[in-house]
């Protein structure tokens, strides 16, 4: 507790802050690093707004970033590059069970049955149809969404999966003990146990590239630009635009997960 | 102080040390730095090696084709799309070497048709496009052009062109009958041709005072099926003889 009697006898100034009247020599080394200032904030608005700050350019802050994927199915074709890209990039294995990304095809026939399929992923491309009688048929990616409240994290015995503060769920490989708990509690079927580490796997939305100031894998080699990644901190983004421009919608949004990728004109037989 | 007492808390406090010493053994370092997990586990997944190096490291040293592939309409597909993964190249540009799909399988994965993609995504059936050609002998990948318009009729109506060709009006051009919108080759469902709408078109040679060759076969265009339009009976691609 302070002591009453000795209080400070200047008077506040109006923002509250105590302050001697000042002097023309003070105000002069005040206002010094006025023009300071102003040059940073030029600076800053400068910098280009679409992709994110290459790592050189200022020490990577995780807590800055909200990282999220916007998918538009109305683009995909299906040639599968971002499959091919993510098992490339990501070391998983070729074996047509495990997959970080993958598409499926959907085809809603006439007589409302709906087949979904997705051959080894679509690595690889799809097959012709077989089905007849077809109402309408379309592509959709599929990856971990990333989920805001993701129950993998809240199931895990051990704190081996967790979110990182710029909004990315990850896997710990040297702590994890695979005891498939998160892959169980996954409602999207994203998670694989590797088969050589005994480990959870799942999509790390590229991590290592996020840090470097890159786009993940996927989105790089998407070419009709189905994918759109970015920023949910960031006003003006590719990303913004997509969720401005497009009715949004995530999957198993009734299940409270808050996933982070966001379908634009999703098809009601997707889930 | 009764002897229970102080003999219970010594092994209560022998059990306390004991946590304490096997919490410092096996929880990580890191652990609960920032939350539930070892914070150690983000820096070693950040270090992982990155395989594709990004289309902005490509226009560092390829900028002429780059600069050319923006303005075409490949503009949207990154170099490693094709190229493989690039990030080794960029670190050691002489010893790794990226290469060009140049065979025939590789277009179709973005290019044969598939129903379920988009409608109006440049689609060609690799069966009878071209058969054995590789695609790069007439499309250049970095600078595509959109298919240029068929010249004739056939080019899309094969079968209505090939019957007719054998058929008694093989002599007849298809815009004979139909009025065909130039639009009709670029947009083909926006913009169809006319059909003959009145038995009066059919009648300009078939009716018996028409001004036509004697030898084409003549009705009566008033007691003959008047209810109908005479392509609701008749096949004018391949028309009846009698």
């Amino acid at each position: 507790m302070k002591d009453p009697d000795s209080q400070d006898q200047r008077l506040p100034s109006p923002d509250g802050s105590l302050e001697t009247p000042m002097d023309r020599r003070g105000f002069l080394a005040r206002s010094l690093p006025v023009p300071l200032t102003l040059l940073t904030v030029l600076q800053g608005g400068q910098q280009e707004p679409d992709q994110p700050k290459p790592a050189e350019a200022a020490p990577y802050k995780a807590s800055d970033h909200n990282y999220s994927m916007g998918i538009d199915p109305a683009r995909c074709i299906g040639c599968g590059r971002c499959v091919e890209a993510c098992k490339t990039e990501n070391d998983v294995p070729r074996e047509p069970f495990y997959f970080r990304t993958w598409i499926e095809r959907y085809v809603v026939q006439t007589d409302g049955q709906t087949m979904v399929a997705s051959p080894n992923g679509g690595i690889a491309g799809f097959p012709p149809i077989t089905e007849t009688g077809i109402l309408r048929t379309f592509f959709v990616p599929k990856l971990c969404n990333q989920c805001a409240a993701p129950p993998c994290v809240q199931v895990c015995p051990v704190g081996a999966t967790f979110t990182t503060p710029d909004g990315v769920v990850l896997v710990d490989e040297a702590y994890c003990i695979g005891c498939r708990y998160c892959i169980h509690a996954c409602p999207y079927g994203a998670r694989f146990l590797h088969p050589v580490s005994h480990t959870a796997e799942k999509c790390t939305f590229c991590y290592h590239r996020l840090v470097k100031g890159l786009i993940p894998a996927c989105v790089e080699v998407c070419p009709t630009q189905a994918r759109i990644f970015g920023d949910l901190n960031r006003r003006s983004s590719p990303l913004s635009r997509f969720m401005r421009m497009n009715q949004i919608q995530q999957l198993k949004a009734h299940l409270n997960t808050a996933p982070k990728v966001f379908y634009a004109n999703l098809d009601g037989e997707v889930k | 102080m009764p002897q229970q007492i102080w003999r219970l808390s010594i092994v209560f406090g022998l059990l306390v040390l004991a946590l304490a010493l096997a919490r410092l053994f096996l929880v990580p370092e890191t652990f609960g730095r920032i939350g539930h997990y070892r914070a150690a586990a983000i820096d070693s997944i950040a270090a992982r090696k990155i395989k594709y190096a990004g289309r902005r490291a490509c226009a560092l040293c390829h900028g002429e084709v780059v600069t050319n592939h923006a303005a075409h309409r490949h503009a949207g597909v990154s170099c490693e799309v094709c190229h493989g993964p690039a990030a080794a190249h960029v670190d050691a540009p002489a010893e790794v070497r990226l290469t060009a799909p140049k065979q025939r399988g590789y277009c179709p994965l973005c290019h044969g048709y598939d129903p379920s993609r988009p409608t109006g995504f440049p689609q060609i059936d690799p069966v009878a496009h071209n058969p054995l050609k590789p695609c790069v002998s007439c499309h250049n990948p970095h600078a595509p052009e959109p298919p240029r318009t068929p010249e004739h009729c056939g080019a899309c109506h094969g079968q209505i062109s090939r019957a007719k060709a054998v058929s008694p009006h093989a002599t007849l051009e298809c815009t004979q009958c139909h009025r065909t919108d130039k639009q009709h080759m670029i947009s083909p469902a926006q913009r169809r041709p006319s059909i003959p709408a009145s038995r009066a078109f059919c009648g300009q040679c078939h009716a018996p005072e028409a001004a036509s060759p004697k030898d084409i076969p003549r009705v009566d265009m008033s007691t003959h099926g008047e209810r109908y339009v005479c392509w609701q009976c008749h096949y004018p691609h391949f028309p009846e003889l009698k």
